[in-house]
Parts: C-alpha cells; sequence; structure tokens
C-alpha cells in the first residue's frame, strides 16, 4: 500500500530506541492519517514519531537528517497552506504528546507551555484568574500552540491584541544538527537579534520548537459585542474605515456577506439575520465608560453607512453565540458544497469596497458561487470559493480565479496571506510580494538554520520548479 | 488541484456503509480533534473523527482494508458524538460510525470467544425481558449471598476470557425488586398529560428506583404514565455495535407497543435511549415507506424526561437542598440529542442548590453504554479528567441525566478521595425535593 518508497533507509530501530516503540508509526494503514492536514492531502510519510521531551525531538531531528529523511512537526493538522504535511517521503514529529502546561505565572502574566497544548486549553487553564491567551484564531478550540508559533497565526482579535509573533516572549527550538537553542526570554524586552521574532512564523523551516513562553492578558473589564446589519454590501465595507477614521480601534471588526450567513445561521442560529447582504460584528474591550462611549460612535458611524439596524449582544451567552458562528463560518459552508476553497489575501482596508466589486465580478466570470467573510479592520479577506471537486473544470477555474484574486490584492498594496501561512500553498506566489534579492536574503537565513534542507523542504519559499502558480488543492472527504 | 484518482473496488460489502452524502461533508478542518476523548487520551490521529472518517473513505477507495486495524480504531470510538457538536460542517458522524460498524458485524470475524459472547449478549438475552429478568434474579442472589465479594476476591475469575472478569468488576447493582412494566400510573391532581414511559431494559433491573422515582415526578407535574408492558430494549447497544437488523427488529416491536394510542409523549429518563429512539426513522431509510412513516411519527413522540419537564409548567413544590452541585453532560443527551439548558433549568428549580459548572463539562465520562466493560484502558483516564474536573468545583452532588454516566460517576467516586460525594438523576435530585416537601 505504500507507494513509491524512495531508496532512502528508514531507521525504524534507531527511532523505537529513541521514543519507545509505541510512539512510532510505521504501517501503511497508520501514517497514511498523517498525509493530510487542513489544506489537503500530500505525501505519506515514512514514519511518524511522537517525542516526549526536548531531548527525544532533538535526537530524532539529528537522526533524520543524517540519513537524509526530510522532517515536519504536526500540532493538531488543522493548517490551511499545507504547513503540517509532508511533501516527499520523511518523517512526521507528531507534538501531541507534549502537551504540557509547564509554568504558569500571573503575577508576572505569562506562561511556559510545550508546543502541543491546545490554544483554548491554555486560556481555560488561566480564565478562573481572569487572564486569557489573546491570540485566537478560529480553529483555536483545536490548534495547537505550536503550530500558531509556526505559521504565526492570527484571528479576529488580531485588530487590536496583534499576531502571535507579539505574544511570544521566549522559545526553545532544537535545529537541524540537533542542537538545543533558547531565544529572548522571560522578559518583555531583550538583547541581540531578534531571534524570537525570526522563527516565529517560519513555518518550520529554520528550527523545530519544543518550548514556547508566552504572554498571558488580563480580560477586559467590559466587552460589547455589536452586530451592524446591511441591505448591500458596500454600505457595510464603507463603513470599516469610517469606524477607524473616528480614531476607534475596536478589539475585533468581522464581516460576512449575506451568503455565508445563512449558511452560518442554518448552522449555529446565532441569530444572524436570514435577509440581509452584510453584517460586520464588531466587538469593544476596556474600561466600562469608554467601551459606552465608543459603542455609541460605531453606532453612528454605522447608521451613517445605511446600516439597517445595529444590535448590541445583551448577554455573555448571546456573545459567545455571536462568535460561535463566526468562528464556524467556513465549515457552515461545508453543508452547502461538497468542497470549498479558502483564500487568505490581504488589501489596505481602505481599498475593501474595490475589492468586493472585483471578488463579485470573478465570480461571475469563471461562474463560481463565492462567499465572503473576512477580518475587515486589518483587511484580512477570506473568499470561500465553492465547487465540487468531482468536476475537473470546476477545478480549474477555482485555481484560477483564486489566482486572479491573490494578484489583485498584491496590486492594491496588499500581500498574498494575511494569517494562514504560505506553506506549499502559496510559495510559488513570493516573488508577487518580494524582489529577487529580498528572496535571496530569506534563502541564506534558511541556509543559517537548516543547510541541508531538511527541515519541512518544499515549503514558503519559491523551489523554482513551479512557475508564478497558485496551488490549490482540495481537501478530501470526496 | 488534485483530482480523483481510478479507484479500486470498494472494501464495502452489501448493506448500509458510510455514504458520500454524509463523509464528503467533513472538509478535514480538525476543529473536531481536542472534542474527541479517544484523541484526547491517544493523540493518534486514526483515534481522532476525521481520522476515522478518512478511514472509512480509504475503504471506500479500496486503500485500505476492512481488516483488524480498521475494526481497532472503529471499535475504539466512544459514540459520544462530541465531534458533531465541534464540527462546523454539520457533519452527522453518528451516522457514519454505526453504517461503518454494520459493514464491520456483517464482514469481520472477531474470533470464537468474541463472537459468542456477542451473540450471548446482543441476540439471546437483550432481546428478551424474561431473560433478562432471570439473569437479574441470578445477579441479584450473587451480588446479596456474598458470592460476589468472594468470586471478585478470588482467583476463580482469571480462568474465564478477559472480558469476563472486566464485565464482573463492573456489573451494576441489581436493585430488588424490578421495576414493573404494564402499569398505569395516575396524575397526581389535575390530569394534563397523558405519557407513555420507555423504562428500558437493563434499566427495569439496575435502576428500578430511578424508574420509580421518574413515574413520580412525571405524575406530581400532571402527568398519567403508562408504562407498556410490551416494550423491549430500545436497540441502542445494537445500533453501536453495528447490529442493524437486530436493531431493527427491536424498534419494530416499540414502535408497535407505543402506537396504541397518541401518547402526549414518549418519554425516557436515559439519554442513550433517547437518542436512538429519536433516530429510529434513519434505520428505515432503506426499507419499506410504512416501516418509516411509522418511525418517524414515533421519533416524533420521544421526549427526555428533562426536555419534557423542562417545558411543561413545573410543579414548584420543591423543598429546598442546600447542596453545592455540577452537572455532567451525557453525550447522548447533549450532543446526539442537543439538550443543554433543559437539565439545567431543572436542577435551578430547585430551591438552595448551588450549581457550579464543571470545566468542560461535554466531554465523555468513559461510560458509553458497554464501552466501559469492553475498553477499560481508555474509560479509565476519561473518568480521572473528569473526576478531577468535578474535585476543582467543589461540589457536593454530581447530577447527571443518564444512566450509564451514573454508573460510571458513581465508581468515580467511590474510588475518590472524597466517597461521600452523591451521584444523582436530575429526576432523582427532583424526587427527593418533591418527597421532603
Amino acid at each position: 500500500m505504500q507507494e513509491a518508497r524512495t531508496a532512502r533507509a528508514l531507521p525504524l530501530d534507531d527511532l523505537k530506541r529513541i521514543v519507545g516503540e509505541r510512539n512510532v508509526l510505521w504501517r501503511a494503514e497508520d501514517v497514511m492519517l498523517y498525509e493530510y492536514d487542513g489544506l489537503s492531502a500530500h505525501a505519506t510519510p515514512a514514519a511518524v514519531v511522537f517525542p516526549s521531551t526536548t531531548a527525544e525531538v532533538s535526537k530524532v531531528v539529528a537522526l533524520a537528517v543524517r540519513t537524509g529523511l526530510p522532517v515536519v512537526a504536526r500540532g493538531a493538522g488543522t493548517g490551511l497552506s499545507g504547513g503540517a504535511v509532508l511533501t516527499e517521503d520523511g518523517l512526521v514529529l507528531g507534538f501531541s504528546r507534549m502537551n504540557k502546561i509547564l509554568e504558569i505565572d500571573l503575577e508576572n502574566q505569562r506562561a511556559r507551555v510545550q508546543p502541543g497544548v491546545v490554544n483554548l486549553d491554555l486560556s481555560l487553564a488561566v480564565s478562573d484568574a481572569g487572564y486569557y491567551y489573546a491570540p485566537d484564531p478560529s480553529s483555536q478550540k483545536a490548534c495547537t500552540l505550536g503550530g500558531n508559533v509556526a505559521e504565526n497565526a492570527g484571528g479576529p482579535h488580531t485588530l487590536a491584541s496583534g499576531v502571535t509573533t507579539n505574544h511570544v516572549l521566549g522559545l526553545e527550538a532544537v535545529l537541524a544538527d540537533g542542537s538545543v537553542v533558547h531565544t529572548g526570554s522571560a522578559c518583555w524586552d531583550h538583547p541581540g537579534y531578534d531571534l524570537t521574532g525570526l522563527l516565529t512564523g517560519s513555518e518550520g523551516t529554520l528550527a523545530i520548537v519544543t518550548e514556547i513562553t508566552v504572554r498571558l492578558c488580563r480580560k477586559p473589564e467590559a466587552v460589547k459585542t455589536l452586530l451592524a446589519i446591511y441591505d448591500a454590501v458596500p454600505d457595510a465595507t464603507r463603513t470599516v474605515a469610517s469606524i477607524t477614521a473616528r480614531g476607534i480601534t475596536p478589539a475585533a471588526l468581522e464581516m460576512m456577506d449575506g451568503f455565508t450567513l445563512r449558511a452560518v445561521e442554518e448552522a449555529t442560529h446565532a441569530g444572524y439575520p436570514m435577509d440581509s447582504a452584510a453584517v460586520l460584528l464588531i466587538e469593544l474591550e476596556g474600561l466600562s465608560e469608554v467601551v459606552d462611549e465608543e459603542a455609541g460612535h460605531i453606532e453612528c458611524a454605522c447608521l451613517e453607512n445605511h446600516a439597517r439596524e445595529v444590535r448590541r449582544a445583551r448577554s455573555a451567552e448571546e456573545r459567545d453565540l455571536l462568535w460561535r458562528g463566526r468562528k464556524n463560518a467556513f465549515g457552515a459552508l461545508g453543508r452547502v458544497t461538497p468542497n470549498y476553497y479558502v483564500q487568505d489575501g490581504v488589501i489596505p482596508r481602505t481599498r475593501l469596497p474595490e475589492i468586493m466589486e472585483f471578488m463579485e465580478d470573478v465570480g461571475r466570470r469563471y461562474r463560481l458561487r463565492l462567499g465572503n467573510i473576512f477580518h475587515a479592520g486589518d483587511g484580512n479577506l477570506h473568499p470561500l470559493l465553492l465547487y465540487d471537486k468531482r468536476d475537473p473544470d470546476q477545478c480549474r477555474r477555482v485555481t484560477q480565479a483564486s489566482a486572479e484574486i491573490i494578484a489583485r490584492c498584491v496590486e492594491l498594496g496588499g500581500s498574498i496571506t494575511g494569517e494562514h501561512g504560505v506553506g506549499i500553498e502559496k510559495n510559488e506566489l513570493m516573488p508577487l510580494l518580494f524582489s529577487e534579492d529580498d528572496l535571496a536574503l530569506m534563502r541564506r537565513v534558511k541556509a543559517i538554520f537548516n543547510p541541508e534542507g531538511r527541515l519541512n523542504p518544499g515549503k514558503l519559499l519559491p523551489t523554482g520548479k513551479m512557475c508564478g502558480e497558485l496551488r490549490v488543492q482540495a481537501s478530501a472527504g470526496g | 488541484m488534485r483530482q480523483e484518482s481510478p479507484s479500486r473496488p470498494s472494501g464495502y460489502g452489501p448493506g448500509e456503509a458510510p455514504r458520500w452524502e454524509d463523509y464528503s461533508k467533513c472538509i478535514q478542518c480538525g476543529l473536531c480533534l481536542n472534542s474527541c476523548p479517544t484523541y484526547r487520551v491517544l493523540g493518534h490521529e486514526m483515534d481522532s473523527p476525521r481520522g476515522r472518517i478518512y478511514q472509512m473513505i480509504q475503504v471506500e477507495r479500496g486503500r485500505l482494508a476492512l481488516g483488524d486495524s480498521f475494526v481497532r480504531h472503529m471499535d475504539l470510538c466512544l459514540d459520544c458524538r462530541s465531534c458533531e457538536t465541534a464540527c462546523p460542517s454539520g457533519v452527522h458522524y453518528g451516522r457514519l460510525i454505526e453504517a461503518a460498524r454494520g459493514q464491520i458485524e456483517r464482514s469481520y470475524h472477531r474470533g470464537p470467544g468474541a463472537t459468542f459472547l456477542r451473540r450471548l449478549f446482543f441476540r439471546e438475552l437483550l432481546p428478551y425481558p424474561s431473560r433478562l429478568r432471570a439473569v437479574g434474579k441470578l445477579m441479584s442472589l450473587y451480588q446479596r449471598s456474598g458470592l460476589e465479594q468472594f468470586v471478585l476476591a478470588s482467583r476463580l475469575l482469571k480462568v474465564l476470557p478477559a472480558n469476563v472478569e472486566k464485565a464482573a468488576r463492573l456489573a451494576p447493582r441489581v436493585e430488588n425488586p424490578f421495576f414493573r412494566v404494564g402499569t398505569v400510573t395516575p396524575a397526581i391532581g389535575t390530569r394534563r398529560y397523558r405519557v407513555a414511559f420507555l423504562s428500558g431494559c437493563i434499566a427495569n433491573l439496575a435502576f428500578a428506583r430511578l424508574n420509580e422515582a421518574t413515574v413520580r415526578v412525571l405524575a406530581r407535574n400532571g402527568c398519567e404514565v403508562v408504562v407498556p408492558k410490551d416494550q423491549g430494549c430500545c436497540g441502542a447497544l445494537c445500533v453501536h455495535a453495528g447490529l442493524r437488523d437486530l436493531a431493527r427488529a427491536m424498534a419494530v416491536r416499540n414502535i408497535r407497543a407505543f402506537a396504541r394510542e397518541p401518547f402526549d409523549a414518549i418519554v425516557t429518563n436515559s439519554a442513550g435511549c433517547g437518542s436512538v429512539l429519536k433516530e429510529y426513522p434513519g434505520l428505515f431509510e432503506h426499507g419499506s415507506q410504512e416501516h418509516l412513516a411509522a418511525a418517524e411519527l414515533f421519533s416524533a413522540r420521544v421526549k427526555d424526561v428533562t426536555e419534557f419537564l423542562a417545558g411543561a409548567e413545573l410543579n414548584t413544590g420543591l423543598a429546598p437542598q442546600r447542596v453545592r452541585a455540577t452537572y455532567q453532560d451525557p453525550c447522548h443527551l447533549l450532543h446526539a440529542q442537543r439538550i443543554r439548558k433543559a437539565p439545567r433549568q431543572l436542577i435551578g428549580a430547585v430551591p438552595g442548590i448551588e450549581l457550579i459548572e464543571m470545566k468542560e463539562p461535554d466531554i465523555c465520562c468513559g461510560s458509553a453504554g458497554v464501552y466501559n466493560v469492553l475498553h477499560p484502558e481508555m474509560a479509565a483516564p476519561l473518568l480521572a479528567a473528569k473526576m478531577r474536573r468535578v474535585d476543582e468545583t467543589g461540589a457536593e452532588l454530581i447530577v447527571t441525566a443518564n444512566t450509564g454516566c451514573l454508573l460510571q460517576m458513581r465508581a468515580g467516586v467511590a474510588a475518590s478521595s472524597n466517597p461521600r460525594r452523591r451521584v444523582l438523576h436530575v429526576v432523582e435530585l427532583l424526587d427527593e425535593a418533591y418527597r421532603q416537601a
């Protein structure tokens, strides 16, 4: 069942000696479960290894590099750019056993965790004391902090609290030769190069993180969640710039179009209006008085831009329900289509009305159904292109339409990815954004950390094998 | 874009199998992983909902054999359906796993010992209330005479298959006298409803007092309670084990037993029974229209006892209970029937109770029907994790709403550092409060 095993010998006995027999998977029926992540299915690993300690990670990495086997680290495999799958025969390092919270230091607002800790589990562990971990990707109930660091994950609350890198204080990581290094410190500032920043978002191509020190945030005194309902999409997109023009930075500012929110409402019954063209979900955090005042300003901005209605969540339960709807939105579209492809482009938020018009046009030209849901406040778009992968023509149209949208984002002064990462999905698109010199510098950095190229090969940087292509791959399931 | 590779013949045989309409909804996002009890313990993709669905697809495509490995991972699933609550795509995982197990039952040979025990339990015992009662009487004698203590302490069990030993250790206490079926209990005060009570199969022996309490609480709330005589096992254990033909036969019997008159509701106090009763139509999707229509009519009337009481105007003559309590969501109530508020509302109606929510009340306690007997290595860590969550609340009373959870939580309390804590079904709590008023 194992297809096309390469000439490289798998040092199975050595792996078993390092992590113990029961922590190595190598049978075809087991390893085939590690050929996919949230993006799609790729190469089947030769073995999957589950280390329990940094020392074991170090030995496995050194052994793999010595034998010439590629290594990719995997948390929960929820990523959307193929960061946790192999592009060729190799080893998967599964972090599901390294899932301990090692230390919680509330006085200094920080925690030390292993990479396999689930994002939301950390917040759950400190919530009674009034703290939380701020970056909140939509997959936070399943995704791991190690994966968050690798992808520099964002989330709806990125607008006010920043992305993962703004919340990582220090890292312990294993380098390609098996040596263990420590970057940053538990303090908020430290001398020397910002290697923590360099490793965060490097998608496993520089080192394998084995321990993370993160910042914990205090829960705000007051949270207000508003839902602004529109009869026309441009009214909603124009509102975004007029809110920020008033000098208000909401904690989150999300937009969903009518098509998407109808699917969401069917799935969650969160109370989204079924007949509207678009909604903005706006959240404010801070001191009660300030939040109240800002909510008033925002209401004005929405109504000035022809919002049909602005609702305020009346209870924590109502608020949770609205967010549950938003965070499950991608999947909710799974109810109405066999497959979908989610894009992740960025534009300056002032260009929102333009890009929305453009996407509508793309949908028309390629005869594709598009759902739109995005972090409007920071201009991070997530158009979802609906299709049935059993139809080759639809597959082709999805690929072309996506490529056009991404190219347009870059033209408008944006980027090819906001938070899902580059991985194997968009590495060939990097030249859209970076000059040859920029990329050459990145290659030199990679060569220092990963000279043999065994750490997560084929990701992040253009391979040169394909020319400027978006590699859309359909998720399995049909 | 990757397209479908030319497929090999499907690994599934005739009969119900996981269907494209169901599994194609899975987009492999992985949001279900951390909600899955077996993934939380083992950390293996093969033992996650997404992974199990992937394996079902690979069998369909002829890439994975319907053999030992597949069966092991499908068997290990608790069918708790927590993944359905977590799933944003609306995958009906329960339907998939139950169909996969139906295929396993048809074409996989489990070996003589397991086949014999499964046959004995599912086919020769469960469908026959009279045999269950006979076994119950023997069990009662065995447990009361002190013989049980002697057997458990001795090495006698070691000569029997491992599963028999486990079953012997986890066997529920038989409660004498057994619950009587074929009765009609009048409403106390004005009669507002005439309801039928599905009292269960093993529950009539092992939860006789709970069943009586259920009838009393319903009666106090204006219900005339009919317990049809010719009802039988609901079939939930059979559906979970993949014995779909047997489950269908049980369903037909119950539909007939409860179709005598249009009751206002068919009430159950077991979440596991309730969920399968509500899903009877799924058993007849490929059968006759007549059966399907009857099943739909039946299922539309089924209500969990908490759901029914929360929807009725509750008799508030409840004596105060000064106790700190926490509530454990039964998986088949929360995930399969989507009932979260009703039991909490009823607990909250008892004056004086301080209800403290535990963290992760929606994760399985490890009971899952007969799962704790078949897979103690998985049930034990789940129970331990659950007890830690209970401990955090400082509760002296654990309330839940399903028989299996009651047994499992009681076992957890007995083995804990504070064995005096009580574990009650919501209706037992209400019954006590009514009786003290």
